[in-house]
């Protein structure tokens, strides 16, 4: 594998403890993880039968698109708190 | 027998085989430590760990169980889903405090950390044996997706599985994590792309969506309760406390944890974190598998008891809707995708092994090379161990047993999960609100029926209520009751020991531990030979 130099990153630094004032993973953006976490579990909102889509039954189309919210909203918190982690 | 199918399991399975005996050369390193040969001295990439965690949570058992549980008992059935989709989004914080803590004191075990941060083998060594226990009856499982596969080639008897689990044990010895961690990259486009042609054909020779879920409506409409096409009232509950236990449990069992503990940082983890719902996004797909079955009339086969095998309808739906070709790939996919979890299983149960009873109890000053050879040798011994579960003793009692690991494993989560966050639970409390969440869980799986099965003990992970003398048909998972003891126990006790002011343990960790990270740049690699 061939050594790319990366000419903006910070110098080799091979094990960093935590830097100091990083010594947290509090955000306010960590809150939306509640999102596909409490969603999936509020059965009475998807156990029924329509709204179909393309042939699928709510109950089925909608618990699978769970998985992409959970995702978007994991990548985008992830996003939003990178420069503090 | 069909021979293509065979012809092209077999040619895939000696691939993957070569690539497994190669992967030792994969990232190489001279250090000869447990570390490398468990954790690739902790040095995945993310799209490398993508897959790699991937491929290491979503067994074959899981492909063909998780249909035939739809197939067989309807909505409950798809209770993986909300699971699937709540996982990530729950550990995303837990587990890179437990990358950041792993890291800096090397910790290669759950049960590391739990001695480190509580001071206690003793809670160390209950940890570790409860990730054995449920870990061997998973590794078993991963046979049975297998023989679902070999019994609708048409080849019978168990030969197959003792050849291909010898060759397993072979280069996991040799190579360690990254012989599944490479195969696991053919694992994952094998299973893109067979569900992907999957998805889109089968519906087209079924007659539609709208057909398939009309057949499976009516199928249901017409067995009796108990199993229903939407949830009932009776199953709702069980519904989300199978998934929310479930979810919890995936990252307490050692195969888990190992595998995102192969990671180069904490980046690494978020961002795989962020990604692996993409897994559960195909998983979704494969559980249709299940109701396509339905529409498609496809009965189960018998298996090697004689008795008709629920597991045998991916297989054989594979097997009536594809020509036999494309039937071998997905064939080959299904026990290509047994291989990776379960080397990675045995490699995490020995880890426990040898860090938290070997290393504890036996040999107090192994060294790193001595560590490394137990790890292999007992991983060797986890995977005799797994095959003999499935020659010598009924299969369904690997079902029973691993259902039941679910809700053991889930018993760690106070002095793990809780653990990473506050060291104010009391060790002697962690101990006893194990104590009695295994006992918990063990009792009410031993109430608990299977009606299917006509077997009036170990039947299943629902509890119904009415075993609490009360008037309700609701049911809960066993997990779920089991661990709300655990916890009342441990802070009821730690309150008492308190009180008392019996001591705790040192903490070898410090608060600043958790947040240990490796910094993300190349450059900041150590020096590897080129051409590795």
């Amino acid at each position: 594998m061939t050594q790319v130099p990366h000419p903006q990153e910070p110098p080799p630094d091979l094990l960093t403890s935590a830097a100091p004032g990083r010594r947290s993973d509090h955000s306010p953006w960590n809150w939306l993880l509640l999102i596909p976490i409490v969603l999936p579990l509020l059965v009475p909102i998807y156990n029924r039968w329509e709204p179909k889509l393309g042939g699928f039954p709510f109950f089925f189309w909608f618990q699978i698109s769970f998985t992409l919210l959970a995702a978007a909203v994991t990548a985008f918190v992830f996003v939003k708190t990178k420069r503090r982690s | 027998m069909n021979v293509t199918e065979f012809v092209i399991v077999v040619v895939l399975f000696a691939a993957v085989s070569v690539l497994g005996f190669w992967a030792h050369r994969w990232r190489r390193s001279s250090d000869v430590s447990l570390e490398q040969w468990a954790l690739a001295g902790r040095g995945f990439r993310s799209w490398v760990s993508w897959f790699v965690i991937g491929g290491d949570l979503y067994t074959a058992y899981t492909y063909v169980a998780v249909p035939a549980l739809l197939f067989g008992a309807g909505a409950i059935g798809f209770y993986a889903l909300p699971y699937v989709a709540i996982e990530y989004p729950l550990v995303f914080l837990i587990m890179i405090r437990f990358w950041s803590v792993s890291k800096t004191h090397g910790y290669i075990t759950a049960a590391d950390f739990v001695r480190g941060r509580f001071g206690s083998p003793t809670l160390a060594l209950a940890v570790a044996i409860t990730g054995i226990v449920a870990t061997m009856p998973y590794i078993a499982l991963n046979l049975i997706g297998m023989q679902a596969v070999l019994t609708t080639i048409g080849i019978h008897g168990y030969w197959p599985l003792v050849i291909a689990f010898a060759v397993l044990a072979a280069f996991t010895f040799t190579s360690g994590v990254r012989a599944p961690a490479m195969i696991s990259f053919v694992k994952d486009a094998l299973v893109y792309l067979v569900i992907g042609v999957a998805i889109f054909y089968i519906p087209h020779r079924l007659g539609g969506w709208n057909h398939i879920f009309n057949a499976y409506d009516a199928h249901f409409k017409a067995t009796p309760p108990g199993t229903a096409s939407l949830l009932t009232s009776a199953n709702q509950l069980q519904y989300i406390t199978l998934a929310v236990g479930s979810a919890f449990a995936i990252f307490l069992y050692p195969h888990a944890i190992t595998g995102v503990i192969t990671t180069r940082n904490r980046a690494v983890v978020k961002r795989t974190m962020a990604a692996l719902p993409i897994y559960s996004f195909v998983l979704g797909l494969i559980a249709l598998f299940g109701v396509m079955a339905i529409a498609g009339h496809i009965k189960p086969l018998i298996g090697p008891t004689g008795k008709p095998d629920t597991n045998t309808v991916v297989p054989n739906l594979f097997q009536h809707m594809f020509p036999s070709g494309f039937a071998g790939l997905a064939f080959a996919m299904i026990i290509i995708g047994a291989l990776v979890p379960a080397a990675f299983m045995s490699i995490a149960a020995a880890n426990l092994f040898t860090r938290n009873i070997y290393k504890e109890y036996i040999r107090r000053d192994a060294t790193e090379q001595e560590q490394a050879w137990s790890s292999k040798i007992v991983s060797l011994l986890v995977k005799v161990g797994a095959l003999l579960f499935i020659l010598l003793i009924n299969p369904q009692f690997s079902i029973d047993l691993q259902l039941l690991g679910g809700a053991i494993i889930l018993q760690t989560l106070p002095s793990v999960m809780i653990g990473l966050y506050t060291r104010w639970l009391h060790r002697g409390a962690l101990l006893a609100g194990w104590a009695a969440g295994m006992i918990v869980s063990i009792w009410t799986f031993y109430l608990t029926p299977n009606i299917a099965l006509h077997q009036a003990h170990w039947g299943g992970t629902g509890f119904t209520l009415s075993h609490l003398g009360l008037h309700t048909e609701t049911a809960i998972y066993i997990g779920f009751i089991a661990v709300v003891v655990n916890l009342a126990v441990a802070f009821g006790g730690t309150a008492l020991l308190r009180a008392f002011k019996v001591a705790s343990g040192p903490d070898q960790t410090a608060a600043a531990d958790y947040f240990t990270d490796v910094a993300d740049t190349r450059a900041a690699e150590p020096a590897v030979p080129a051409g590795t």
